[in-house]
């Protein structure tokens, strides 16, 4: 009877060691292992392309990069996107995190004004959109306001000889509405749009 | 347009609240119910696998070591694993270990459910330790909180001597809840262009001819759980911001909902325990007319903008755009900050960092209070505590012994209450104090000036209200940024958890006292407004003189 009750409580204590134990091991297992190769093997089955991260091809069937993931585009020829501080450079993400009061966020802001009036003399600084001179939480923004590819119009039209309705009706045509009907904002995707005025240019 | 999406995505928050409420309530009632047909069989397995034989109720003692036991195994484990991620399998970028104080960081960040990220996932990761110790922490962490609010509501709703199995708790909050769930929501991700893959980092040539990297890999997996457990930890550094992350704002919706909807509806599950759903729908109603508040500071903050950009000439008209994505706009940004820092998730879809300062304000001053609504669990427990506290500042008022759901609140459960409801100003002040004394601590602020202080105390406060969002500018990977913050991360959990267990095991004993004339009742509109002027005035008292410091100043001067 003693001997009993002696390995009962033994084995009760071990119990509190023994079971965290085991039940840790057991969910590390189910979620961290089990549950996202599942995952993995049932989104490549079903949604291959959005699992493999929505890539684009041009006319030719090249892949030239994510439509999800903005590119810089140096040549005044193309739309340009946001301000991008690691110049969408997608192995890593980020912004400056300049705060409302940082001086750095001026004088950059600043910087960004005076480039746009060398390359757009025919559009007044008070028409140059916000969110076009501003840094995106990701830096690798794929998008632009419409206003901000409207803005754009001139100098492109100048720079490829295609005239500005043309071009306003390629913006119109690559401007996203909102999400069902209300969420999010309207948008263009800035890739999107430049593989469309590429092949435009190429014909 | 703004104002209609957001409220749409808050009809369709109230729509969920009942019938998932009543969905957990049936979860962990233990009454039987048709689920059991679907779950009961695999959980017999689980439990008979891991030693738990027969489903004994625990007194509080026991309860609150079954899950500091389980939760420390668990750290071990993960601790070991980031440091040897070179070694380990599913590593195709090659990452190297972990450092130790940065590993220390990131493996109690996750295990309590803040999800602070000292680390850039995509820069330092495998992809096994983003499955192997991530993922399944946002799992465990989240089932932790969720059985111990449950533990406490039962305790304070039921008579007897235990709070429930903490064992059958844990694994009945992955059958039915987690694992469910989230692997739903993933799919829907994946077809909403968020990617899951095991492939290396991308190298593609762009249209203009360069050569542009794009880390990629299973995302979707981690962002569902990621919300539903309101952990916030990202796939990558810059968190739902990422275009894989978050793709659209649809996938933005859905995210604010699974981050939202569990601590929305626990309230109600609350009202189903004690037998009285006016009780959960006061206690709901009090989160939201906070919340409410402060989406409306925050949504007018930002669409008014930085005054220092409009001065500039440009057309500002859309508001603050700097560190927010164009697909979101406004509404959804604002909207997201809001709900994040409520729900204590921590997931960001803009930088917090470079908001307004009063838009700033938002997500500090939520996790400050840290009742709205709230994380996994915890925030109910911290509004019911703000509850007693109001039963009692009543009971004072008119000459009463004080009672809250018909157990009579006395000394001892005053005394825990006041340790818990001190101890969240405390390990924030304290640490924001001794990092302004050493360079160790400011020299990691890249704001100058006011927002300098709001960097720092928005650090600490993120890691006591185990939220893990950030002001991201801040230099934190460092010894000294990594132990403090890991240290009041602990604090920031355990310290309110266990105390609240205990006051739940306490509670549990006593003798209903009958309902009088003279009793204070908890279930009406009156109770609401004295329950959110208990929360404010608290609130105000410890945390005003710092933010007048901080935020306020900013607004002040910045032009």
């Amino acid at each position: 009877m003693f001997d009993n009750r002696n390995k009962r409580s033994r084995s009760y204590r071990l119990s509190a060691i023994t079971i965290p134990l085991r039940i840790s091991v057991l969910f590390m297992v189910i979620c961290g292992i089990i549950y996202p190769l599942a995952s993995t093997g049932a989104a490549q089955l079903l949604f291959p392309r959005q699992a493999d991260g929505s890539l684009m091809k041009d006319s030719t069937g090249q892949i030239v990069g994510s439509e999800l993931i903005g590119q810089s585009f140096n040549n005044p020829q193309w739309f340009q996107g946001r301000v991008s501080s690691i110049d969408y450079n997608a192995a890593g993400s980020g912004s400056n995190n300049f705060g409302p009061s940082n001086p750095a966020l001026t004088l950059r802001t600043a910087a960004s004004i005076e480039a746009w009036k060398l390359d757009n003399p025919d559009i007044s600084v008070s028409e140059l959109p916000i969110a076009l001179i501003t840094n995106s939480g990701s830096g690798l923004d794929p998008h632009i306001t419409p206003q901000s590819a409207m803005v754009q119009i001139p100098r492109i039209s100048k720079l490829t000889g295609e005239p500005a309705d043309v071009l306003q009706q390629l913006v119109d045509k690559h401007t996203e509405g909102r999400d069902l009907g209300v969420f999010g904002d309207e948008r263009v995707n800035v890739l999107k749009l430049n593989l469309a005025l590429s092949a435009m240019l190429g014909e | 347009m703004d104002i209609v999406q957001m409220l749409v995505v808050l009809t369709v928050l109230v729509l969920l609240v009942k019938p998932l409420g009543t969905y957990v309530y049936h979860v962990f009632s233990n009454e039987q119910n048709r689920l059991d047909r679907v779950f009961g069989g695999s959980e017999r397995f689980i439990l008979k696998l891991i030693g738990v034989h027969k489903r004994e109720g625990m007194g509080w003692k026991q309860y609150a070591l079954s899950f500091m036991a389980t939760n420390l195994i668990l750290v071990a484990f993960s601790y070991v694993i980031l440091r040897l991620q070179n070694a380990l399998p599913l590593n195709p970028n090659g990452m190297g270990s972990m450092e130790e104080a940065l590993t220390f960081n990131t493996v109690i960040s996750f295990i309590t459910n803040t999800n602070l990220q000292h680390y850039s996932g995509e820069s330092a990761l495998s992809y096994f330790s983003q499955m192997a110790v991530i993922m399944m922490m946002m799992f465990t962490s989240a089932a932790t909180g969720f059985s111990i609010a449950i533990a406490f509501v039962r305790g304070i709703t039921s008579k007897g001597k235990t709070l429930g199995n903490f064992f059958e708790d844990f694994v009945k909050a992955h059958t039915r809840i987690f694992l469910p769930f989230s692997f739903i929501i993933t799919l829907v991700l994946v077809a909403l262009q968020v990617p899951q893959t095991l492939d290396p980092t991308l190298t593609v040539k762009t249209l203009e001819g360069t050569m542009q990297q794009i880390a990629i890999g299973p995302v979707a997996s981690l962002e569902s759980i990621k919300h539903l457990g309101t952990n916030g930890g990202g796939f990558f550094g810059v968190n739902s911001a990422h275009p894989f992350e978050n793709p659209s704002p649809l996938t933005n919706v859905i995210q604010l909902l699974s981050m939202w909807a569990l601590p929305a509806a626990l309230p109600y599950t609350f009202g189903l325990f004690a037998k009285n759903k006016k009780q959960g729908w006061v206690v709901f109603s009090a989160m939201m007319c906070l919340f409410l508040v402060f989406l409306s500071v925050a949504y007018t903050s930002e669409k008014i903008g930085n005054p220092a950009m409009s001065a500039l000439g440009i057309d500002a008209s859309q508001g603050s755009m700097e560190g927010k994505e164009v697909r979101f706009g406004i509404a959804q940004s604002a909207l997201f900050t809001t709900v994040t820092t409520a729900a204590t998730t921590g997931t960001v879809n803009n930088m917090h960092d470079t908001l307004t300062p009063l838009g700033g304000l938002v997500p500090l001053g939520e996790m400050m209070l840290n009742v709205v609504f709230g994380g996994k669990g915890v925030g109910l427990i911290n509004m019911l505590m703000y509850a007693i506290l109001a039963v009692f500042i009543c009971g004072l008022m008119v000459g009463r012994t004080p009672e809250f759901l018909g157990r009579k609140i006395e000394p001892r459960e005053m005394k825990l209450i006041a340790v818990a409801i001190l101890a969240h100003p405390f390990i924030i002040l304290v640490p924001t104090a001794i990092s302004f004394m050493t360079e160790l601590g400011y020299g990691a602020i890249t704001n100058a000036g006011f927002h300098g202080i709001s960097q720092v105390l928005y650090e600490f406060t993120s890691s006591a209200a185990n939220n893990g969002s950030g002001f991201e500018g801040l230099a934190d990977n460092t010894p000294f940024w990594n132990i403090s913050t890991g240290l009041v991360m602990l604090f920031g959990r355990y310290i309110s958890m266990i105390a609240m267990l205990a006051v739940a095991g306490s509670l549990m004993r006593k003798p209903t006292v009958p309902e009088t004339i003279g009793t204070l009742r908890t279930d009406n509109k009156l109770f609401g407004a004295l329950l959110i002027g208990t929360v404010l005035l608290i609130g105000a008292l410890t945390f005003l003189p710092v933010i007048v410091l901080g935020p306020i100043a900013e607004f002040l001067t910045l032009r």
